[in-house]
């Protein structure tokens, strides 16, 4: 069999809804794609503890601060759940994490923004958790397997995370005018960049058909980004606040919300390392695996000694 | 024939020693495969899989990350290079004899209503 063949019966059997395992054929681009996909996925996952493990010692209360605390380790459980995918197609989480530190490899620039107040814990929760759910609900059925497994264990722990977040801003929604104040301020800061979550529009996404094509996505950005305007524009009523968007309404003829331009100069800029928290975040991370490295170190040699140890007894 | 599009990698159940062409460094931990038993009476199911320095470490770290919603009552863990894995491209000679064989089924034998209940 020729190539050709072998990629024509690999894309019956996506067309098939048969699930990609690893040992299976597949066309190189496919695996890059996923590699890349997946490890910046989870790259995202773990740059995301950054901002909320900078208010677990802030939370204003016990019950707050367990909470944050018990989201930040599901982060970093979902990012070991999608490099153990990763590394399925063939790349060492090692090489991934090299990719991190050194900044060769992206993650999602809404983690580039700053968390100023403990409003955006909230906003965070609803709206940046709100709109990676929509991407995760998606990719629970990609054709990759062991990809959509992590997807679907990631998406039963991530509603709490949305919840919580929600439940966060309502709490101050109700609360005094300058909780209130805070409540609406960080809705306004984090809406824009949520909407940027997405990606490029349709029209301007390198990547989008092939990989509609492969089932990895199965909705466009464009898609993803009208779902998730719909269903904020009806939740941000129950807050009493507003969405910081003066061309937001109602199209009868389309039946979903028309929204404004996004800013795609702002986009671009952090996406090419230019936003608010680029720097500091990398720095963060270089600065938690190098102090790491000793116990990591330490580990292996206790577990070598302990090895040496049980082979003497045998012997 | 087709050798050239067969590729050996690490993290891929059953390859010998845990890999082929993607290096696996040194100081890197060992890659586990996790099984969980969710309660008593089941089975243990493949869970997925982390890296750990050694099988007790593998415990504590799929205790941390595959029950904190109290998912399961026992772990297994077992070092990924000591699973062997069928191959998929033998699939049709492995599976093929159980094809034909619909007599193995108890649909394929047609019985008397009176019967009730076989």
């Amino acid at each position: 069999m020729e190539v050709q063949d072998f990629e024509k019966l690999f894309q019956d059997r996506i067309d098939a809804e048969i699930k990609i395992e690893p040992k299976d054929w597949m066309p190189d681009a496919y695996r890059k794609t996923n590699i890349r996909q997946i490890s910046q996925h989870a790259h995202s996952e773990v740059v995301g503890m950054l901002p909320e493990g900078n208010w677990i010692s802030r939370a204003p209360s016990l019950k707050r601060k367990a909470i944050l605390l018990a989201k930040v380790q599901d982060e970093a459980g979902h990012g070991l759940y999608l490099y153990s995918a990763a590394e399925t197609l063939g790349m060492s989480r090692d090489e991934m994490v090299e990719q991190l530190l050194t900044g060769k490899a992206k993650y999602s620039s809404i983690f580039n923004y700053p968390t100023l107040t403990w409003a955006d814990m909230g906003a965070v929760g609803w709206l940046v958790d709100g709109a990676a759910i929509l991407n995760q609900v998606m990719l629970c059925r990609t054709s990759y397997g062991p990809y959509a497994r992590a997807m679907v264990r990631i998406c039963k722990e991530e509603s709490f995370h949305q919840r919580q977040g929600f439940e966060v801003l309502l709490v101050l929604s109700q609360g005094t005018p300058e909780q209130k104040a805070m409540c609406q301020d960080a809705i306004n800061r984090w809406w824009w960049p949520s909407l940027m979550m997405f990606g490029p529009k349709d029209s301007e996404s390198t990547n989008s058909d092939q990989s509609m094509k492969w089932k990895i996505k199965r909705k466009t950005n464009d898609e993803l980004r009208q779902q998730f305007v719909d269903m904020c524009v009806e939740q941000v009523k129950v807050l009493g606040m507003t969405l910081p968007d003066k061309d937001l309404k109602w199209n009868e003829q389309r039946r979903h919300y028309d929204f404004g331009e996004i800013n795609w100069d702002e986009f671009w800029a952090v996406v090419k390392g230019n936003g608010p928290c680029n720097k500091q975040r990398l720095d963060a991370r270089n600065k938690a695996h190098t102090e790491g490295a000793w116990v990591r170190e330490a580990a292996m040699a206790h577990a070598e000694k302990k090895k040496n140890k049980q082979l003497q007894k045998v012997a | 024939m087709k050798a050239y599009i067969i590729k050996y990698l690490y993290g891929d159940y059953g390859e010998i020693e845990g890999g082929g062409s993607s290096a696996s460094p040194q100081h890197q931990w060992p890659l586990w495969e996790i099984f969980i038993r969710s309660k008593q009476g089941l089975d243990h199911k493949h869970a997925g899989s982390l890296h750990a320095a050694d099988a007790q470490m593998a415990i504590e770290n799929a205790r941390d990350v595959y029950t904190r919603r109290m998912e399961g009552v026992s772990i297994w863990v077992v070092e990924s290079k000591h699973i062997t894995a069928s191959n998929p491209d033998e699939a049709g000679e492995l599976y093929e004899p159980a094809m034909d064989k619909v007599y193995r089924h108890p649909t394929f034998y047609d019985l008397p209503d009176e019967v009730g209940h076989m």
